[in-house]
Order: structure tokens, then sequence, then C-alpha cells
């Protein structure tokens, strides 16, 4: 029976090679391609991911944008700074892009203290006046929104690291995470610790040499130009310190938590 | 008599291929994200010719307000379409298969007459091994705009990390702008990729799925040369 089947093997004629080579060339084609097809329709109909810390994306692409952060975030270092420009160079008119968690009407930046967070339920209060007593730090930077437009803007206020430094916040900010909120609340964001530590990370009370007007996040902003515009939160009401991500206003409506730049 | 003539290797068949669903889905997702940020437009002398893109054409691709599931969809595929590619380029290395594929001294000047023959003016096209000398800029330059993608690509995704990239390529409003001018680009390449693949007709379709090509070859000519010509590895001293 074998050697029959080797037989006609050989004798193939060059059309039976063709039609062979065809046969098999285009059913792989089209069943690779209906698994392609497959594939895709699995990914697109994948279920969202159960709602956490992030949401509102599909599971497998979440997972995706972790591993990826993983990946891009040893690219990260201190001495890679975001370029910086002239003071003429920096917009007159800020673009305000979003109210979110700074639209309530009764807030009165007077009475405003800012609470710091610590580990053991201790929750310090740090007035304005405190801060800005703090050497000052400007940066005209090229500010990025998420959205894909950007601005040079001129920001002043201190650097976050020196604030942590005077606070003695020093041991708090080994912990790998740092969350911010709005004093509402409504807004909420989560960054890496080596991101808020990045040196040109600062929180302002400052824009084009003024002080910030409530729209733009007054009386204490954070500006974080490593990140996209989303992780910079206006009005900051506290600042705790996790081993977890803290929660993320974006990042709970399918954003990547990391959104580094 | 019939000959079947080996054309294109099994692996860049399967990264051809392979690279159509990716880049669709790359456009498709990276539309998703432009349209969050639709600057773009062709103006000349304050009118404006074309914006990108029309309202309607927003609405029968469902693009709006999908801007963060177009950047998970974009950053998970980027992976896949930067694997191929360079999947792609070493085998045409080490294979030896981009002797067919560079332009070579004499291909801009024979495009040209590609390009006539193609456009009926001209009668016969000037010899050629795999590929004409219009494929050959063609196919070399699209190998080039996917590196450009994937390069300006980087230099819009980090900016601070990656800073020489995107200072390399004029700042984050040029990269960005490459970037989408490149994507252009891709639509123009489909539609004549496949406007003259349709015009080759099936034998040469066919060889980009099953890698044979079938020639019909006059009876009295013996000994018919089965293979594409073989590439001598001491050539490579001589170019």
């Amino acid at each position: 029976m074998e050697k029959k089947v080797k037989k006609v093997k050989k004798e193939l004629t060059v059309d039976q090679k063709i039609n062979r080579r065809n046969f098999i060339s285009f059913s792989t084609f089209f069943a690779a391609g209906g698994a392609a097809y497959g594939g895709w329709r699995w990914l697109y109909k994948s279920p969202e991911e159960t709602s956490g810390i992030t949401a509102g994306a599909r599971k497998p692409l979440r997972r995706a944008l972790n591993k990826t952060e993983l990946f891009f975030r040893n690219f990260f270092s201190n001495n890679h700074l975001v370029k910086t420009y002239p003071k003429e160079m920096a917009a007159k008119k800020v673009r305000v892009n979003s109210d979110i968690g700074i639209d309530d009407k009764d807030f009165d930046p007077a009475s405003w203290a800012l609470a710091v967070r610590k580990g053991n339920g201790q929750v310090t209060k740090i007035s304005i006046d405190e801060i800005k007593a703090l050497p000052k730090t400007e940066i005209i930077y090229d500010f990025k929104c998420v959205e894909g437009w950007d601005q040079i803007q001129h920001w002043a206020g201190v650097k976050f690291s020196d604030f942590i430094e005077h606070f003695g916040l020093t041991d708090h900010a080994k912990m790998p995470y740092i969350g911010m909120e709005t004093p509402n609340g409504e807004y909420y964001i989560g960054l890496e610790a080596e991101s808020a530590l990045h040196p040109q990370t600062i929180l302002a009370y400052e824009m084009n040499d003024q002080p910030i007007s409530l729209e733009h996040g007054a009386p204490l902003r954070l500006i974080v130009p490593v990140k996209y515009g989303i992780k910079n939160l206006k009005r900051i009401g506290t600042i705790s310190f996790s081993n977890q991500r803290p929660k993320d206003y974006w990042a709970e409506q399918g954003y990547d938590y990391y959104s580094g730049l | 008599m019939k000959i079947i003539k080996e054309k294109h290797p099994l692996l860049m068949r399967w990264t051809h291929w392979i690279n159509f669903p990716i880049l669709t889905i790359m456009i498709w997702s990276g539309m998703l994200i432009y349209w969050a940020n639709d600057e773009y437009s062709i103006t000349l002398f304050g009118y404006t010719f074309f914006s990108f893109f029309p309202e309607w054409f927003y609405t029968f691709l469902h693009i709006p307000h999908r801007l963060a599931e177009g950047m998970a969809f974009h950053f998970l595929f980027m992976w896949f379409f930067t694997l191929n590619g360079i999947l792609y380029v070493l085998y045409t290395i080490i294979s030896g298969q981009w002797r067919y594929l560079v332009p070579q001294r004499n291909s801009f000047r024979d495009a040209w007459l590609v390009l006539l023959y193609d456009l009926h003016i001209r009668k016969g096209i000037p010899p050629q091994d795999k590929y004409n000398a219009a494929q050959r800029i063609a196919y070399t330059a699209i190998i080039v705009m996917g590196l450009g993608s994937v390069i300006t690509g980087l230099a819009i995704y980090k900016p601070v990390q990656f800073y020489w990239i995107t200072w390399l390529f004029g700042g984050y409003h040029l990269a960005r702008i490459l970037h989408f001018a490149l994507t252009v680009g891709y639509m123009f390449f489909f539609l004549i990729h496949v406007f003259q693949v349709v015009m080759a007709g099936w034998n040469n379709f066919r060889s980009v799925v099953s890698g044979l090509e079938v020639t019909e070859e006059p009876e009295t000519l013996k000994d018919p040369i089965i293979d594409m010509p073989e590439i001598k590895t001491p050539d490579t001293k001589k170019l």
C-alpha cells in the first residue's frame, strides 16, 4: 500500500503539483484568515474588566496596557527632563479643558488647607502660606493632553520633592504610589512615586506670574510634566501614600493608568 | 510546457498577509485617537480644500468618543506591527531577498519607463528580476514608511523618555503630523497596490499565497530553469 502511494507521488505531473500546492496554500490562507477573524471577534467582544481601580476597558486590552506600562517604565529616569521654553513663548490664554471636581459653587479658597494623609490614619493640615514659604520653582513647558493637543504653559510653585522633604514625608514617599483628590472627592488621580518625585513635578500656586485662578485649580494644583494632563489634578484637597495603585478618575473610564510621557 | 517557478518565500508571504489586518487595526484605532483632536486639513492661501475628516466620515465609521478604546487597541497592536516588520526585514536581509527589493542605480530611471508602460504610453518594460524598478522603489519605500510610523509613534507616545527621537523628527508637532501623513501614504499605497494586483492577474496574486508562479515555456527549450536564480554568497563581495 505504502509503495503504491510513493509511486503515485513520483509520477505527479506539473499540473498536479500546481494544484496540490495551490490547494495547501489556499486552504491555509483561508483557515488562517478565518482564525484571524475569529481572534478579532473574540478580542472585540471580550468582556469589560471588573470595575476596580481601573475600569471600562476590555479585559485583555487592560492586561496589555499594564504590561506595556511595565515595559516603558524601564525607560523612566529623573535625568530625562521635559523640554522647557523661554517665558515669552508661554500661552497668555491658558486652555481650560475640564472642571470635573472643582465645579462646586460654595468652595472658599480662604478656608482651604491641604490634608496630607499618613499611613497610620494621621492627617496633617498644611496651609497655603506654609507652602508658599518654601523655595519657588517655575517651569515653562509643553503641557500635553491625552486628546492630542498641547500648549506651552508657565507654572510656578513648590517642587514636590522639596515639599516631601520639608514636611518630613520622605519615609512615606518611599511607598510606591501617591494619590491626590479634590476637596469634594470627585476627581482623583494616582501616580507612581517616581513620577511625583521627578525634579520637574510641582505643586503649583501661580500661573503666568499670577495666582492661579479657580478654573485652573486654585489654590494649589499638581503640575506633573511627565504625565498627560489628566493626571494634573486641580485644587488638591488631600495627598495620600499607598502600596497599591490609588483610585484614578480616568483609569476608571478605560484610560491607561500610567499615562506617562 | 508549464513550469513552476518559486517566487515568494514562505516567510515573506506570511508577514505580508499578517501585516494587512494589523495595519488595518492600527489605522482604525489611530483614527479613534485622532478624532479627539482632529486639527489637520489641507489649506492653501486661506482656502481649506479638505479637512481630516468630515463629520459624515466619522459618523459612518462610528469613530466619535472612543479615544480610550482607540488607545488601548493602538498600544497593543503596535507590538505586533513592529515585531512583524522586524521579522520581515531580518528575513529579507538574511535570505538575500533584499537584493530583489532594494532599488538599484538605474531603478529610478527605469521606474519612469515602467510608469509609461503602465499608462500604455510606451511598449515594453526594461529587463527585470523578481520586481520591476517601480516595485523595488514602492516596496522599499513602504518598509521605510513602516519604520517611520514606529519611530514617529514612539516620538509622540513617550516624548519625555525618548526626547531625542522627538527632537530628531523636529519636535512633538512635526512628529505627530508625520505619523498622520504616513497613514495617508498607506491609504494611497493600498489603492495603487490593489489596482496593480488586479491588473497583474491571477498568476501573480496566487504567487503571494502559494509562492509559486507558473510560466509557459516552449517545448523546444531544454533544461528549463525551475527555481529563481540562486543567490551565490561570493557575489556579496563584489557588490
